[in-house]
């Protein structure tokens, strides 16, 4: 072998051992850290794993929030109007969590099948449904024309409680 | 009223531009490929012409913003009468449409600017690159115009007032982050058509290296400013002190990026020893491929997030057929060419040749891990077998391991010589850093946090380990017969711009492990008189009070904030706001940023009692993130004005080796 072929050789080994050890990293850390979606109907039915992380995700069910009044602690149902999953959470809630409308939480299913959140995330914008909520909901028979039609009468909501102060202006 | 013609002026702009664009990308390549000099040389003007109708399309686009011409449904949905007027002239890439004229706009300007700065370039040289970059501007204002046509009125019944700006956007953050990320993005193109220019001419020396490496290292400093800028928003904006998240559209600009400082490095190679050549090539199509599955993946729609305007499939269709047809003929083309461009140069094992190969196998790789995070869940959808995410710890798992072993390496580069060397030599020169960085790295999280932490000494000693080594190699360079100073001004700006970039790295590194092991964050109830102590500050809570702003309502809560027992306090005023156009909340952080430690401070929600839920944190060197970051753009901007890039190439060594030589102290 001429030094030349030699050190092609080399590099070749050493770039498939590397993409070797690069393709097994990848794959050991991705088994170990992918988080699948259950809907609420999932998990009522037992198919979600207990005590690994998930995600989990539909509406959060109206009058459900309740906060503890000393701590941050509350707890709230997440229905996808077939079965309901209780979540419980420990902090602060984002801007657009709201009762009545989509949500998607990070967490795991205790064995007494509620949830415990990590995670709490709402949408971005208003005319916003996590995907994967559209997609349980639809499963469930329901059409994005009810749950639109549900948020638009929670922001009418919000704009009453806001319209005091509000000069907007109407013309 | 002349206003009403605005759009429709723009519109028409813009079909010219992409006519113009059509010509520039038939005609230059045909007249390379046939020898023609006259077709060649429509590709300055054309390239002019199009620069000159797509920025009157895009000031037609921004005068309706500024005019609140709300018969334009794309101002109609985006802006409103409230909004104050530098937020109307941002809200145009605030939005799909809009940001991909920008797009298009910010390559007619790359290219306006390679036509008027490479004058000198070889003719057929020119007008390939010109026509290369005109074909991809083809494809994105034919998506302008077929998909997303910014100009589309709303008539006959045109809204009162606008649906406003999504309050998220409405920050100085929209104003600076998009034009920097994507003049990154865009920049990348150039490098891209310089790569196909060398495969369809067969040639690639050494003044090809010296003509491409200003346009990719520019291109790269603005790309590391846009992601620094996306950070540094997110992080007192989204009102939760996370700085990154994975988020695949982050990723989808961190892509192109660790693609682009491996292609950065290769081309040091190509130009200094004239190797790499077909590498080099591979990379600056991966890295514009990267730059437009980015832009595929943040516009389609298949990702959910605050950078996915639109859900229109038939523009991720578009988009991902450009895409394909980008990469198909791309590679097909390196297939066929790259044989009569690559040449062969040996190398010892141990030399710079040597360290950067493997800055780039291990670049490629963390670029790869990355993307298999970001597109498998998207994949397994489209397949239909399950909706997962993969979070940030895998990301974690695999980035973090991975760059500190590119930071070992990385820390001899700056050491090492070309071609070969000797490894008692290199021993010698790095030992002492080496040890150094050791003891500190060992020695810092006792000193600062009490205890040990295995994380902590790892980020030091990595990041002290990239600069002391360049240290003492700065000060055995700067010596010189006649002082200091004139050792200093001996060397090149390419060097001084490798080392700020490295510095930057380094930086970033110290930032990254600080914040992330020493971050105290506390969420805690709080009603007025109602007092929290985090990291030695007493927060204390004097008054809760409501203010009106131009478009919002807004709860204001006062706290005071005191170190320790110092007398002197100062108060922070965390705000939530309602916007009133859409009726949305938006938390707005206090902030007491500082060079060592950001205070953060966020109201949450209103709890019963007239009490907040409110979130405190201390961010020990969260500023060194986004610093390093500077550094890094800063050293590359450094290495584009070194001389030997503003000098007229004509002369090319055999391959670039003689000059390789003679530079050999500088690089």
């Amino acid at each position: 072998m001429t030094p030349k072929r030699r050190q092609k050789l080399f590099v070749i080994l050493g770039l498939v051992s590397l993409a070797a050890i690069a393709v097994g990293l990848t794959l050991f850390a991705l088994r170990a850290n992918i988080n699948l979606f259950f809907s609420p109907v999932q998990i009522a039915a037992g198919d979600a794993p207990i005590e690994r992380t998930l995600r989990a995700g539909g509406m959060v069910k109206k009058g459900s929030v309740s906060r503890d009044t000393e701590t941050l602690d509350l707890a709230f149902t997440v229905t996808d109007y077939v079965d309901d999953v209780e979540v419980r959470y420990s902090g602060i809630l984002p801007d657009l969590f709201r009762e009545g409308q989509g949500v998607v939480v990070v967490g795991e299913l205790t064995p007494d099948g509620w949830i415990r959140a990590d995670e709490v995330l709402a949408r971005h914008d208003e005319n916003y449904m996590p995907p994967e909520v559209a997609q349980a909901l639809a499963e469930a028979g329901y059409s994005p024309e009810d749950y639109q039609a549900n948020a638009a009468e929670v922001a009418k909501g919000m704009e009453a409680q806001a319209g005091d102060g509000d000069a907007r202006q109407t013309n | 009223m002349q206003t009403l013609l605005i759009p429709e002026i723009g519109h028409f702009a813009l079909i010219i531009a992409l006519l113009m664009a059509l010509v520039q990308g038939v005609m230059p390549l045909a007249g390379a490929a046939t020898r023609r000099p006259l077709w060649m040389a429509y590709a300055r003007p054309m390239a002019t012409g199009q620069f000159l109708f797509l920025a009157i399309a895009y000031l037609c686009l921004t005068a309706s913003y500024l005019l609140d011409d709300f018969s334009v449904a794309n101002v109609a949905n985006n802006s409103n009468s409230l909004l104050p007027w530098y937020y109307k002239a941002s809200a145009v890439w605030g939005n799909h449409e809009g940001s991909v004229l920008l797009w298009s706009l910010i390559l007619a300007g790359w290219t306006f600017a390679v036509s008027h700065f490479s004058r000198e370039l070889p003719r057929d040289m020119l007008a390939r690159v010109l026509g290369v970059m005109g074909l991809v501007s083809v494809g994105f204002l034919a998506f302008v115009l077929i998909t997303s046509n910014p100009f589309t009125r709303l008539l006959p019944n045109l809204p009162d007032d606008g649906a406003d700006l999504n309050p998220l956007l409405q920050d100085f953050g929209l104003i600076v982050h998009p034009p920097m990320l994507y003049m990154g993005y865009v920049g990348f193109s150039v490098v891209f058509a310089f790569a196909i220019a060398a495969l369809l001419g067969g040639r690639l020396d050494a003044a090809w290296t010296r003509w491409a490496r200003p346009w990719t290292n520019i291109a790269w400093a603005f790309l590391t400013v846009g992601i620094a800028l996306g950070s540094w928003w997110a992080y007192y904006e989204l009102g939760w002190g996370g700085w990154w998240f994975w988020d695949p559209v982050e990723n989808a600009s961190l892509l192109p990026w660790l693609a682009g400082t491996a292609l950065i490095h290769s081309l040091a190679v190509t130009e200094k020893r004239g190797s790499f050549k077909s590498w080099t090539v591979l990379l600056a199509i991966m890295t514009f491929s990267l730059s437009l599955l980015g832009t595929f993946l943040v516009r389609s729609g298949v990702l959910t997030s605050v950078h996915a305007f639109a859900n229109d499939p038939s523009r991720g269709l578009f988009i991902l057929a450009l895409l394909g047809i980008t990469v198909g003929l791309s590679l097909v083309l390196f297939a066929l060419r790259a044989p009569r461009v690559s040449h062969q140069v040996g190398f010892n094992w141990l030399s710079r040749d040597a360290l950067l190969l493997i800055n780039n196998i291990l670049l490629v790789i963390i670029t790869v891990t990355v993307l298999l995070g970001t597109v498998y869940p998207l994949l397994l959808d489209a397949l239909n077998l399950g909706k997962i995410s993969v979070g940030p710890p895998y990301f974690n798992a695999l980035f973090v391991p991975l760059t500190v072993l590119l930071c070992l390496f990385m820390g001899l580069g700056p050491l090492s010589r070309w071609k070969r060397m000797d490894g008692r030599d290199l021993f010698k020169r790095s030992w002492l850093s080496g040890l150094v960085a050791l003891l500190i790295g060992m020695a810092a999280p006792l000193a600062y946090g009490g205890e040990w932490n295995l994380k902590v000494t790892l980020g030091l000693v990595v990041a002290l380990w990239i600069v002391l080594p360049m240290a003492r190699d700065l000060w055995a360079k700067t010596r010189h017969s006649a002082g200091r100073l004139a050792g200093v001004k001996r060397l090149s700006l390419a060097y001084w711009g490798m080392v700020l970039g490295h510095l930057g790295v380094a930086v970033t590194i110290i930032g990254v492990t600080v914040v992330s092991n020493y971050v105290i964050e506390r969420n805690v109830r709080m009603g007025v008189g109602d007092s929290v102590q985090v990291a030695g500050y007493t927060f204390t809570m004097t008054e809760l009070a409501s203010r009106r702003g131009p478009n919002y309502l807004a709860d204001t809560a006062l706290i005071e904030v005191r170190r320790g027992d110092s007398r002197r306090e100062f108060v922070m005023e965390p705000e939530k706001r309602l916007y009133l156009a859409r009726g949305m909340p938006m938390t707005q952080v206090a902030l007491s940023p500082g060079l060592f430690r950001d205070l953060y401070v966020a109201m949450g929600e209103e709890l019963e009692g007239d009490s907040w839920a409110m979130r405190l944190q201390y961010k020990p060197f969260v500023r060194w993130l986004w610093l390093g970051a500077l550094l890094m753009a800063a050293g590359g901007i450094m290495a584009v004005a070194d001389k030997r890039y503003r000098r007229t190439v004509t002369v090319r060594g055999p391959e670039g080796a003689p000059t390789a030589r003679a530079r050999e102290a500088t690089a």
